[in-house]
């Protein structure tokens, strides 16, 4: 009895601010103003609009996730030849640890800055012909949106994905080599399978990062809300139509659905991850 | 020895070419930053914005907003920081020592924020964040209380290491059996032992509050972030300015983290 009073602050805390929240969504998207049990909010997750922002919010995680992973996995390896702990491995880990967690603001701020329709670049560009002023991609969740992601992917994609590529043991290499095996093959039958869980894993992982995302969209936009997040956020600030309170909550309900399938697929493949790499 | 030395140098471009074409995708939004805040009326550069920017008389006068946001920023980060100490490692070590059975729980919930995007805990913070402002008032700095729910993740994970690397168990059987009281154990036995796994928790911490914006700015709070992107819509290159500014003050704390690291991993040889 004793030994549970230790622990009785952090389960007071976290149920104040984890448990209780997330119930609040979880029981708030069943019911109306009138805190009576309804199932109109989940319905109502059907409107256009909020399938589109759904849809669109899908299809840029996925996009990044995927561009992010890829080239990602690349600048991890490539860093993973470097001298552990050189200038350069610290460096770019510090580096992309910024990147990757200090987004938001500073991200929106600073594509307005190079590709705005006063950025350095459209400046530049302009003079050799190409109008990069002409439109507002920039601010498309389909064209500018998936640019400033990607920035923040790749870096987080070298964090996840580093302590995998430092698995590979050299004498793997060396074994394959000596056996006749080149570049090529190795990557084929030792390097890629054994790497291929965490990647998946890692993909995952930046879908979620940018699935739940914020404010990187919330400064860049700044009128309509064309993504999910920025959809909650509205249903937040501004005065929502009378007996629709708890559409918020459904939607939240429903990315919180979403990112959990995800994790814990990664949650498996992470397991299997471990056979091999486990350092 | 000549096939891997072939491979070697090829690594070697192979490196430079990734790494030099990664880093200029990430440097020219940066050089971009750099280059809007040096612009002057007429054309040509000035370095106007910045000697604004560090004249706190001058912003102390003219941009109060980022007098206060940074404020609250600096209060958020200390209380965040302490609350998550004072909170998770006398539990993680007490888990440890008297019901390793709980283990599993704790790295649960400390996981849990993962999968709860920040703008999620936003829609159920809201009534529980009604009652703050009820007993405590309006203040920016109860943001903390969520604010070490988001690094909770991180903190549990860089403490767990922390705490795998020694024998909590034999360390304060040592110390009990000496005379010691649980306060003296967990402060002048555990904490010290774990010292670089406290500092990279509470780097941690540190970077992710001066760069949060969602909650602050949704619950309508002052913040570094809310107050830079405030800022934006009236004197965009001032705001440009203090964004870069704290994004390399974040990249400094996270490069002198990478040095604790390193000092942790070049112990362990004779801790073991």
């Amino acid at each position: 009895m004793g030994a549970l009073l230790g622990v009785l602050p952090f389960f007071a805390y976290t149920t104040i601010f984890l448990l209780v929240p997330t119930l609040v969504v979880v029981v708030g998207a069943f019911l109306d103003g009138n805190s009576r049990p309804t199932l109109a909010n989940l319905s109502a997750l059907s409107q256009p609009q909020i399938v589109s922002a759904f849809s669109r919010s899908v299809l840029l995680s996925a996009v990044t996730a995927v561009l992010g992973a890829v080239f990602g996995a690349l600048l991890a390896y490539a860093v993973s030849t470097a001298r552990e702990g050189g200038t350069l491995r610290r460096m770019m880990t510090s580096l992309c640890g910024v990147l990757a967690q200090f987004g938001g603001v500073t991200l929106a701020f600073a594509f307005v800055a190079t590709v705005g329709f006063q950025g350095f670049l459209t400046l530049w560009l302009q003079k050799a012909g190409i109008d990069l002023a002409g439109s507002t991609w920039l601010y498309e969740p389909d064209k500018g949106l998936m640019l400033v992601y990607t920035y923040f992917q790749i870096p987080l994609m070298l964090i996840v994905f580093l302590p995998a590529v430092e698995g590979l043991r050299p004498q793997w290499r060396e074994a394959a080599e000596s056996l006749g095996g080149s570049t090529w093959d190795y990557w084929r039958h030792v390097g890629g399978p054994i790497l291929a869980p965490s990647f998946i894993g890692a993909t995952l992982l930046l879908f979620t990062n940018a699935f739940s995302a914020y404010a990187t969209a919330a400064a860049l936009i700044s009128s309509g809300s064309p993504i999910i997040p920025l959809q909650i956020g509205g249903t937040l600030s501004s005065e929502v139509i009378l007996g629709q309170e708890n559409i918020g909550k459904a939607m939240a309900l429903g990315m919180v659905a979403v990112v959990a399938v995800v994790m814990t697929l990664y949650a498996v493949l992470e397991r299997r991850t471990t056979r091999w790499l486990g350092r | 020895m000549r096939l891997r030395a072939v491979r070697r140098r090829r690594q070697t471009l192979f490196r430079w070419v990734v790494v030099g074409l990664t880093g200029l995708f990430f440097a020219l939004p940066l050089l971009g930053m750099a280059e809007f805040t040096t612009r002057a009326p007429g054309g040509g550069r000035t370095l106007q914005t910045w000697a604004t920017l560090f004249n706190v008389t001058a912003v102390d006068a003219d941009y109060p907003e980022l007098r206060t946001g940074l404020l609250a920023s600096a209060g958020l980060v200390l209380l965040t920081v302490a609350i998550m100490l004072v909170m998770l490692v006398p539990t993680m070590t007490w888990v440890r020592l008297r019901m390793p059975g709980m283990r599993r729980t704790i790295e649960f919930i400390c996981l849990l924020p993962l999968t709860i995007p920040a703008i999620v805990l936003v829609v159920g913070l809201a009534p529980v964040y009604a009652w703050v402002a009820y007993f405590l008032g309006e203040s920016s700095l109860w943001l903390a209380f969520a604010y070490v729910v988001l690094v909770l993740p991180y903190a549990y994970r860089a403490l767990d290491a922390g705490l795998s690397a020694i024998d909590v168990v034999t360390l304060a059987e040592a110390a009990r059996s000496l005379g010691a009281g649980w306060p003296t154990v967990m402060w002048r036995v555990i904490l010290p032992n774990v010292r670089t796994a406290v500092l990279s928790a509470s780097f941690l911490s540190v970077a992710l509050v001066l760069g949060e914006f969602t909650i602050a700015n949704l619950f309508s709070r002052d913040n570094l972030q809310v107050a830079i992107n405030l800022l934006g819509k009236r004197d965009s290159s001032l705001a440009t300015a203090a964004a870069l500014t704290a994004l390399i003050l974040a990249f400094v704390v996270l490069f002198a983290l990478s040095f604790v690291g390193a000092g942790r991993r070049s112990h362990q040889p004779d801790e073991n």
